[in-house]
């Protein structure tokens, strides 16, 4: 006989109830916003989705996002193969195990408002090490504050700084998660290097990866800080990313509702491409 | 297919070893082309050393192997044409069954009509056939080590199969079943095999030959039979059985051996001489009489078929598994040795040399 004891549920409540403070209420309030007009003093008009079609219909919202796939698009396929490549020359086991772990973690543990300064200064002609090295040694003219392929390069680099060891230590988890018997194994089936690549590390990686590539799409398509800190979204608007743009209507000009109907459609391309992707990456395994 | 000779071989693990140091404390022995092995001992006893260093995937620290009249020391796993099943299936996840099968003898270059011919061929052996198209990730534990079974047979040339603890994560009664088909498969490839395990039954179910192995030194090499009738050693009497042999503490005294302070008939005459004397005597081989040993009966269980009872002679245990009935719990009962099979151990080894019935 099967009994239904429902007291099950007021243990989840709690939760509930905090994530209706932090998530649900917020983002109910930005639906509200983006249905309507406010000339301030609090007065607020029905609008309907003219929002939304507004945004939608925008150029300067398409040459944002546009922007925003290219970054995301640049980081990803610059962080992922360079985490593995690292993770896989990283040792399994010894003394130098922590000494990687540590310096790995280290460009993580830093705020990221400081990496966006750091950089920032890092690269400027003159002053910074980079900077002064590319333009006063080399001759290279290299100045982001007036090149936009500059800054792209810069807001780049930074985020594969900042980000690709992330990738490393969750593939790494996932390598030394192999027993040793696999390799032994592939040695006496007399498999090569890239067969025991192919066939043992990475399928065997394909969890932790895909984790990986999923929240380094969710951060870097979500990215505010550290471009904002270094090149402010210039020179002009060629660094301008979703958010900063985002951020620009919202508080530059106070544009409450367009803010909101923009906010609401980030949030849904970014969960509909989260979604995307790991529905791709696990029908493998449902099969 | 070869006959493998392994010549004072020696391992350690730690570089400049001293002599406690050694996984394995020389080792000479000759595995016969053909024949079923097993490797028995308790968890570190140095039995996956040496099969890792007859597979390759480890370097002795001194001594060399043979295959045949190769020396093959020097040579890595997949120069050596020998194949190992390990503890935990090693299967190749995103490939299907057919795959797995065909990946030793694609890895060399063999042409894809031969790869097909050869797995269908181990692939009915092995009963897989209407398995050879899905993805192995999705097969259960069992089928999985058959796989990984079927990897070592595949190619035509191995010459050893090697298993290390193969039957680990199987479920019990899918055990017996598997080890019948290990059995039968050896008699249909007739490669060497040599089977690692610290489980008796498995070994001596398999195996032709059973070699005993405790602290890094080969201890017997025999048959099933041997190993239970004329143990060398008190470990082996120990392991080997269940429960194990009776070791007895012995003094020596005018030539014979005395337990708690009564004479003991041994097998034979005393051939070795030593400090440390022990008699050896097998529950089996012990029974209940009218005179005699006085011991007390300190538990009595009934295993069906016979009766285990275990009884305290001065301050040892002593085992005795008997048909008929029981005696009571707290009984005082006599015991009596079958001569011929109570023998005496000086130092752990046999000290006692069977007489020639004539």
């Amino acid at each position: 006989m099967k009994t239904e004891n429902q007291k099950a549920w007021f243990f989840v409540l709690p939760v509930l109830i905090l994530v209706a403070f932090n998530a649900l209420v917020p983002l109910m309030t930005v639906v509200n916003y983006s249905v309507q007009e406010t000339f301030g003093n609090n007065q607020f008009f029905w609008e309907g989705l003219g929002w939304f079609e507004q945004i939608l219909r925008s150029e300067r919202f398409h040459a944002s996002l546009g922007r925003q796939f290219f970054f995301t698009f640049m980081i990803l396929i610059i962080e992922v193969p360079l985490g593995i490549a690292i993770a896989l020359a990283m040792p399994r086991r010894g003394f130098w195990v922590p000494v990687c772990l540590v310096l790995m973690a280290l460009p993580m543990l830093i705020p990221w408002n400081v990496v966006g300064s750091m950089w920032n200064i890092f690269t400027l002609p003159r002053i910074g090490l980079l900077g002064y090295f590319l333009n006063d040694v080399l001759g290279i003219h290299y100045d982001m504050t007036q090149q936009p392929v500059a800054a792209w390069i810069t807001i780049i680099v930074m985020d594969v700084w900042h980000w690709t060891s992330l990738v490393v230590l969750l593939c790494y988890a996932g390598l030394v998660s192999i027993p040793d018997a696999y390799y032994q194994a592939a040695k006496i089936d007399g498999a090569s290097n890239w067969k025991v690549f192919r066939y043992i590390q990475l399928p065997k990686m394909k969890t932790v990866l895909t984790i990986a590539i999923l929240l380094r799409f969710m951060d870097s398509f979500n990215i505010y800080t550290e471009p904002f800190v270094l090149t402010g979204g210039g020179p002009g608007n060629s660094t301008t990313l979703l958010s900063i743009d985002l951020v620009k209507i919202a508080l530059g000009q106070f544009d409450l509702g367009p803010a909101a109907a923009m906010s609401l459609i980030y949030f849904a391309i970014t969960l509909f491409v989260s979604w995307l992707f790991y529905t791709l990456m696990t029908k493998d395994d449902q099969e | 297919m070869a006959k493998i000779t392994l010549s004072k071989l020696r391992h350690s693990y730690v570089p400049d070893p001293q002599p406690d140091d050694y996984a394995l404390k020389e080792i000479d022995h000759v595995w016969d082309d053909g024949g079923a092995y097993a490797l028995l001992g308790p968890s570190g006893c140095g039995k996956s050393t040496l099969l890792n260093i007859i597979s390759g995937l480890l370097q002795p620290s001194e001594g060399r192997i043979l295959f045949d009249e190769t020396d093959v020391t020097d040579l890595p796993p997949a120069k050596r044409n020998i194949a190992q099943v390990f503890q935990f299936p090693v299967i190749y996840d995103t490939m299907s069954v057919y795959d797995n099968l065909a990946f030793p003898l694609r890895n060399r270059g063999r042409p894809e009509d031969v790869v097909k011919a050869r797995v269908t061929a181990i692939a009915e052996m092995l009963e897989v056939t209407s398995m050879l198209k899905t993805r192995a990730a999705h097969l259960t534990p069992d089928n999985k080590q058959k796989i990984s079974m079927g990897r070592g047979l595949v190619r035509e040339d191995v010459n050893v199969v090697m298993f290390d603890e193969p039957l680990t994560v199987i479920d019990p009664h899918l055990k017996w079943k598997l080890r019948s088909k290990l059995k039968e498969l050896h008699q249909r490839v007739r490669a060497t095999m040599i089977y690692v395990t610290h489980d008796q039954t498995e070994a001596l179910t398999f195996a032709d030959q059973v070699v005993v192995m405790d602290l890094g030194v080969i201890v017997q090499i025999g048959t099933p039979v041997d190993l239970f009738e004329r143990p060398a050693h008190t470990f082996v009497g120990h392991f080997i059985g269940s429960p194990g042999m009776n070791v007895l503490p012995a003094e020596l005294r005018d030539g014979g051996a005395f337990f708690v302070g009564r004479p003991v008939p041994l097998e034979g005459r005393i051939v070795k001489t030593g400090t440390l004397a022990q008699i050896g005597v097998r529950p089996e081989y012990v029974s209940l009489a009218d005179q005699g040993l006085e011991a007390v009966v300190t538990k009595v269980a009934d295993l069906g078929r016979h009766i285990l009872v275990e009884t305290r002679a001065g301050d040892t245990k002593v085992a005795a598994i008997i048909q008929g009935d029981a005696p009571a719990k707290g009984e005082t009962v006599h015991l009596d040795f079958r001569r011929d099979q109570t023998r005496l151990y000086l130092d752990g080894w046999l000290a006692t040399e069977a007489e020639t019935r004539e």
